[in-house]
């Protein structure tokens, strides 16, 4: 490249204002999520025609290229369509909710998924536990307790489905995506509150 | 004939990739303000066209040509009242000239007839190759290879700069 090419790679124009240019505005999205803080760690929230898809502690790019995969691949960082989302999660992280008026989309699960997390909400209860065996024999695959296990252990709406009332046989959390850490601070939140 | 299912990234990666160099082409060819105004149409319309895309690749020189063709016609609409050619009178001093990095090589630039000028701003602040340019510009790789090839000439000339 010559002096002069290498020149007008970094032409610019004058700018006495130094006014930074702005990132596009558009419309909703097809999917909008937002990073969420809560106690228990940083949870992707993601919405799709008003049904939540994603509530996940799984990394942005991960998550985003799945969202796009799965649902469509307008998918933008957008905070706004997902407030009453987030009202509700803290709302419950802080011991004054014990359900979520929301609708879900199971866009992200296999048919063994959704089979399993759609009625998860009534197969469990607000400050109970239950085992992955009575989820099994509730879904009428009575043997598939391990599969039930490994399809709640993947679940994409984390919390939302609580996923996290569901134990071992013997009484142990084994394990959460979010952690067994956040399992245990969901369990003894719905246990005192 | 099936179509393949094409596996787009999250738009939101393209705006995080892009956004910068979509603004710098913008305002590059259609000035600060109506650059602006370009870029955020361009943003408008790639994201409306981007479910039909049939090809993941070059999603940086497809952005890229879109901002071109925006920025070209906010230009036009507005020449009659601002045109850009017009050359800021005096020489920027003190803290502004951060902001204006090469005054002379710009004003060259704004004295190229305007297809010229588009070509090697797309060559050259866009980065891309003369296809691109070519798809910018509608035209063809061998018509934008002579813009660059005779916009460069001008500027050479223009600014005493010799041949390296």
């Amino acid at each position: 490249m010559t002096d002069l090419e290498s020149r007008l790679t970094r032409l610019a124009m004058p700018d006495p204002g130094h006014t930074e240019p702005k990132r596009p505005v558009l419309p909703d999205a097809d999917v909008a999520y937002t990073l969420h803080d809560t106690p228990i760690g940083t949870m992707l929230l993601a919405i799709t025609h008003g049904r939540v898809v994603a509530s996940s502690f799984g990394d942005e790019e991960t998550m985003t290229n799945r969202l796009a995969r799965a649902v469509s691949p307008r998918v933008l960082r957008q905070a706004r369509p997902l407030d009453d989302v987030r009202r509700q999660l803290d709302e419950y992280l802080a011991g004054t909710r014990q359900t979520f008026e929301l609708e879900v989309d199971l866009a992200l699960a296999t048919p063994f998924q959704r089979l399993v997390l759609t009625d998860l909400p009534t197969h469990t209860s607000y400050g109970a536990t239950t085992t992955y065996g009575t989820v099994a024999a509730d879904i009428d695959k009575p043997k598939a307790a391990r599969a039930v296990g490994t399809a709640l252990g993947a679940n994409p709406v984390c919390v939302v489905l609580p996923c996290h009332r569901v134990v071992g046989a013997n009484g142990a959390l084994t394990g959460y995506a979010g952690g067994l850490d956040a399992k245990r601070f969901l369990l003894n939140l719905e246990a005192k509150s | 004939m099936t179509r393949e299912k094409v596996e787009l990234p999250p738009f939101q990666a393209l705006i995080d990739a892009h956004w910068r160099d979509v603004a710098r082409l913008a305002r590059a060819m259609a000035g600060p303000v109506d650059g602006d105004d370009a870029a955020q149409r361009a943003w408008e319309k790639a994201y409306a066209a981007y479910p039909a895309l049939t090809s993941a690749k070059n999603l940086r020189s497809w952005l890229l040509t879109i901002t071109a063709r925006c920025a070209t016609d906010v230009h036009r609409a507005r020449k009659p009242q601002r045109p850009l050619e017009e050359a800021p009178p005096v020489a920027v001093e003190g803290p502004d000239a951060a902001a204006w990095p090469d005054p002379d090589l710009w004003r060259a630039v704004n004295e190229l007839p305007e297809r010229q000028r588009f070509a090697i701003t797309l060559k050259y602040v866009g980065d891309l190759d003369h296809h691109g340019v070519a798809a910018a510009l509608d035209t063809t790789p061998a018509a934008s290879r002579r813009l660059v090839s005779d916009a460069l000439a001008t500027l050479r000339s223009k600014l005493g700069v010799e041949d390296d």
